[in-house]
């Protein structure tokens, strides 16, 4: 009896999961979709934990052990995510990966302590798997956590033959499965375990900065799929379930992603891209010009329309706020002030989506590139917040330079542009930005906080 | 440089092709202006503002400037006045005027035409089709209204109850979408129809009711503008239209495909099938008309008592408007061929825009240009934005078509060694296969349409959905091992963090979006 009730509750949560994932496509239904994964989470370890007890022979002590595990589990999970100020989300998020990847790897080894020797070849291989995937996961989150939060260098790792040092990690954890399958020793498991964590390690080390939007996705899929395998080695229907969604549908996300920044998938996965930047410098682009935060506002007040491009600056100077009570006093002057974002600004997909909601700024003027570049000729003011590369005319109009096809915000047509910028460096994609030295554009340097306040008084 | 304006010709043209303000541009551009006297009267513009704004005002030398500005093609006197070496710019129409075209190139000048501009993102600001249509359009409502013997907008009124007036545009180009706007704030009913089922959004987004067939779709058409459609799509279609005739009380329809004679939308029975009163505004009368009965600039009552409206001048029933954003797409095009702001007219012909409008350079007839791949929605997939960045890249090689062969042998090999594994392991692991492969699938659908924005809030739910794997640690805390106790603990406790933590955030940032 306690089987098939446990079963029923396997299944309406798998349900709940798909509904919830499901339910977050859309902002309409996406608070609903929430409520509907915490409820599946919630009848799946209610389900197991009962089954757990049911066939215990010693209950009590046990429920106490996953009690006071999940106690301290829940203390630091919900601690952190109250904590985390919205610019870091994406820091949260792949150190939050790296926990399933950890225990991933504990499930595995426990599984292979458990049923040991007498385990068969699939279960060995599903056992393997697992710790793989488990261990890519953990180590390569833990590098794209220390690269977000800049505790890493973001420049890409380039080891000499790394795409061969890839390829033989491959191959010697393809020959440790073999001597595991024949030994049942738990030695090739562990050494196998050690060259995962590496691998992961130098996986995501070799990808550049600008592409660790696309990374967490990418590592969200294998945690997925990490599950999934630990899933195969219980015979657990749920864990198959519910890693393959996410591991599925990670990796969709992250596909979509590559498309929107026009790259290949395959190379930003093999950590490919970036390597073969070769910038000439020396190339003239003339003067850029400066104006003051008066300027910008006596600009404001003769514009009836602006779009602001944010990037990942506005997301370092936290300068949501200031640009959400800048658009609402150009709002109430009747000026239509709109958000223009690139599909990879920032460094997770839909981090300024993020950032400016939690400034407040109604979500039915943030509109998505596709929709806004065909108005920017018809724009008066373009703030560009802390973005480079993704307003960057290079990307259309120069097939050398590397990130040439890139679909940009073509800010550039607007009748004036301003760019907030706190120097002239280059972006992340490390390129000169002509956008800079154009007739129509003009640079505000310094924080971008700042700088958005002193518009607001000067206003 | 000296650009001249001279005074329309054209019987009934009441544009002109600069105004005080876009002189005043046309000057910061480092040219000399001269304009025709009289040439903006009936724009209401009087030559004392062009005097003010720093023009020239002159006679019949206008015609001796470097650059002429026009709106119409010249007229044959006026290209007899034409010397080699100057610059035409004007409405041209190329591909249905090879004979002007010839002529123009006789004359030695350089022409650039107006109505040839490639429509991508980056030449919309030079666009007069797109500037004119949107006048166009408006007007339309405008004249349709102006002969309806009724309200657009339903009431309710103590002498009665006065039903809504029910429009149908047809084409939903610029023109098309202009007039339903208008159409909608004087508050009738909208119905449009396009046979590029990709406009529908826009239609929505103008508030109207877009019409649509059942049938496989056409797809989008390469070059921005709509092509002509199959067969069995236009039997569809005229169903539409015959049944749409018999209800709705005004018909604006806008299908022009350029270069061909205009098609025909509604025959006679249609027209005859419509409510006595009923307008129709036909805005293709010029190149043949799409309604039955038409006539180029004539106001037709059928015996039906249906009016048929075939003015080809509603840009110019708008003159002031009309010349203002036409000379302002004038000074867009000067501003891309005066890089320096120095006055000096340099066509740069490897500019793709320049490339495209050149219709004779120096004598030279350079009709028809390469050709342009400019629509935003023929990219594939997610990239749609991609149209700019797609148009300035040089048109890539397109790639060769795999064999669909080989993708089926993949397949095939696939399965095969899928059978294999599967007969050498356990019934159980196949149970579960099949789930995986299930549920694989299912994020796939799931997961395809997500919105942007909500990529960051999917990704933590996600994320604490796949701390499922606190399940694995579950089942084996029981043990009775101590170091498989110890790490199952572990296992749950980490696994709890993301939980919770995933949850938790995730809530968080829902909590936060939010629409005025």
């Amino acid at each position: 009896m306690t089987t098939n009730v446990v079963a029923a509750a396997y299944i309406v949560s798998a349900v709940l999961f798909v509904l919830s994932l499901a339910g977050l496509s859309k902002h309409e239904s996406a608070k609903e979709g929430n409520a509907f994964g915490v409820t599946g989470m919630v009848i799946a370890l209610g389900a197991t934990v009962w089954l757990v007890l049911s066939r215990s022979s010693h209950a009590l002590s046990t429920l106490l052990l996953i009690a006071v595990a999940m106690a301290i589990g829940a203390a630091i999970g919900l601690w952190r995510a109250r904590k985390v100020e919205m610019t870091q989300m994406p820091e949260l998020v792949a150190m939050l990966h790296s926990f399933v990847g950890l225990a991933a790897v504990l499930v595995g080894i426990n599984s292979h302590l458990t049923v040991g020797d007498s385990s068969d070849t699939i279960h060995s291989v599903e056992v393997f798997l697992g710790v793989f995937i488990g261990a890519v996961t953990l180590t390569g989150s833990i590098v794209a956590f220390l690269k977000l939060s800049a505790r890493m260098k973001s420049t890409p790792l380039m080891l000499p033959a790394r795409h061969w040092l890839n390829l033989a990690a491959l191959v010697v954890s393809a020959l440790l499965l073999g001597w595991f399958i024949q030994s049942h020793s738990i030695v090739p498991l562990l050494l196998m375990t050690v060259i995962a964590l590496v691998f992961g390690w130098h996986l995501v080390a070799s990808i550049g900065g600008g592409d660790m939007p696309v990374v967490v996705s990418m590592l969200n899929s294998y945690s997925g799929w990490a599950a999934a395998a630990a899933g195969f080695m219980l015979g657990n229907d749920l864990l198959i379930v519910t890693g393959a969604l996410v591991g599925a549908s990670g990796a969709i996300l992250s596909y979509i992603m590559c498309k929107a920044m026009n790259r290949s998938f395959v190379s930003v996965i093999a950590g490919g891209f970036g390597q073969e930047v070769v910038i000439g410098e020396d190339k003239d682009y003339g003067e850029h010009r400066e104006i003051t935060a008066e300027g910008v506002a006596d600009l404001l007040r003769e514009a009836s329309s602006v779009v602001i491009t944010p990037g990942y600056g506005m997301a370092v100077a936290q300068a949501q706020y200031p640009v959400a009570e800048l658009t609402k006093q150009l709002r109430d002057r009747g000026v239509d002030v709109r958000f223009g974002i690139h599909p990879v600004a920032g460094r997770l997909p839909g981090h300024m989506n993020v950032l400016l909601a939690e400034a407040k700024v109604p979500y039915d003027i943030v509109l998505e590139m596709d929709e806004v570049n065909d108005d920017f000729a018809s724009t008066d003011v373009v703030l560009v917040i802390g973005a480079n590369d993704t307003v960057n005319p290079a990307a259309a109009e120069d097939p050398t330079s590397p990130i040439a096809g890139m679909p940009v915000l073509e800010v550039w047509n607007a009748k004036d542009v301003i760019v907030f910028k706190r120097s002239m460096a280059t972006g992340y994609a490390g390129v000169q930005n002509p956008l800079f030295f154009r007739d129509n554009s003009q640079m505000l340097f310094g924080d971008a906080k700042e700088r958005v306040s002193d518009i607001l008084s000067a206003l | 440089m000296r650009i001249g304006v001279p005074q329309e010709s054209l019987a009934g043209e009441t544009r002109v092709a600069a105004t005080p303000k876009t002189v005043e541009q046309l000057i910061g551009l480092g040219y000399a202006v001269f304009v025709q006297s009289g040439a903006g009267h009936r724009a209401t513009f009087e030559d004392g503002a062009y005097a003010a704004a720093g023009a020239d005002v002159v006679g019949g030398e206008v015609w001796n400037t470097d650059v002429i500005l026009k709106i119409n093609a010249p007229s044959p006197e006026e290209l007899d006045r034409l010397r080699p070496g100057q610059t035409l710019v004007s409405l041209l129409s190329p591909a249905l005027k090879p004979e002007l075209v010839s002529a123009l190139a006789e004359r030695g000048v350089t022409a650039l035409a107006m109505d040839a501009v490639p429509r991508i993102s980056r030449a919309q600001s030079l666009d007069v089709l797109s500037s004119m249509a949107n006048i166009g359009g408006y007007r339309a409502v405008i004249e349709a209204a102006h002969e309806f013997g009724s309200f657009f907008t339903g009431q309710v009124t103590a002498a009665g109850k006065v039903p809504p007036a029910k429009v149908l545009v047809i084409g939903a180009g610029v023109a098309g979408l202009s007039a339903i706007g208008t159409a909608g704030s004087l508050g009738a009913v909208v119905r449009a129809f396009d046979a590029r089922s990709e406009v529908a959004e826009q239609v929505e987004s103008m508030g109207a009711q877009f019409l649509r067939i059942e049938v496989e779709d056409t797809g989008p058409s390469a070059d921005g503008y709509a092509k002509e459609t199959g067969e069995d799509f236009n039997a569809k279609a005229v169903e539409l239209y015959a049944a749409q005739a018999k209800d709705v009380d005004i018909v604006i329809t806008t299908a022009l495909i350029p270069g061909r004679p205009a098609p025909r939308l509604l025959d006679e029975e249609m027209v005859a099938s419509m409510k006595p009163g009923s307008v129709i505004v036909d805005m293709a009368a010029a190149n043949g008309g799409n309604v039955a009965g038409s006539v180029p600039d004539q106001k037709v009552v059928t015996a039906g008592g249906v009016t048929i409206l075939g003015y080809t001048d509603l840009p110019g029933r708008l003159p002031t408007q009309a010349s203002q954003l036409f000379g302002t797409n004038l000074v867009n095009l000067l501003k891309l061929v005066t890089p320096e702001k120095d006055g000096t007219f340099t066509l740069d012909l490897e500019d793709q825009v320049q490339r495209g409008m050149t219709v004779v350079h120096d004598g030279e007839v350079m009709w028809p240009p390469p050709p342009v791949q400019v629509s935003a929605a023929v990219a594939p997939g997610g990239a749609a934005g991609a149209s700019a960045a797609l148009a300035t890249a040089q048109a890539k090689e397109p790639k060769k078509p795999r064999d669909p062969r080989l993708k089926y042998l993949w397949m095939a090999i696939g399965a095969l060694v899928f059978a294999l594994v599967a007969s050498a392991s356990p019934a159980v692991f196949l149970g579960h296969f099949t789930v995986f492969a299930l549920a694989v699938i299912v994020g796939f659908y799931v997961i395809s349409n997500v919105s942007h924005a909500l990529h960051t809030p999917l990704m933590a739910e996600t994320n604490a959905i796949s701390g499922i794997i606190v399940v694995g640690g579950l089942l084996q805390i029981d043990s009775d091992d101590l170091v498989v106790k110890t790490i199952a603990f572990l296992a749950i406790l980490v696994a709890s963090i993301n939980i919770f933590g995933g949850f938790a955030v995730t809530g968080r940032m829902l909590e936060m979006f939010r629409k005025d």
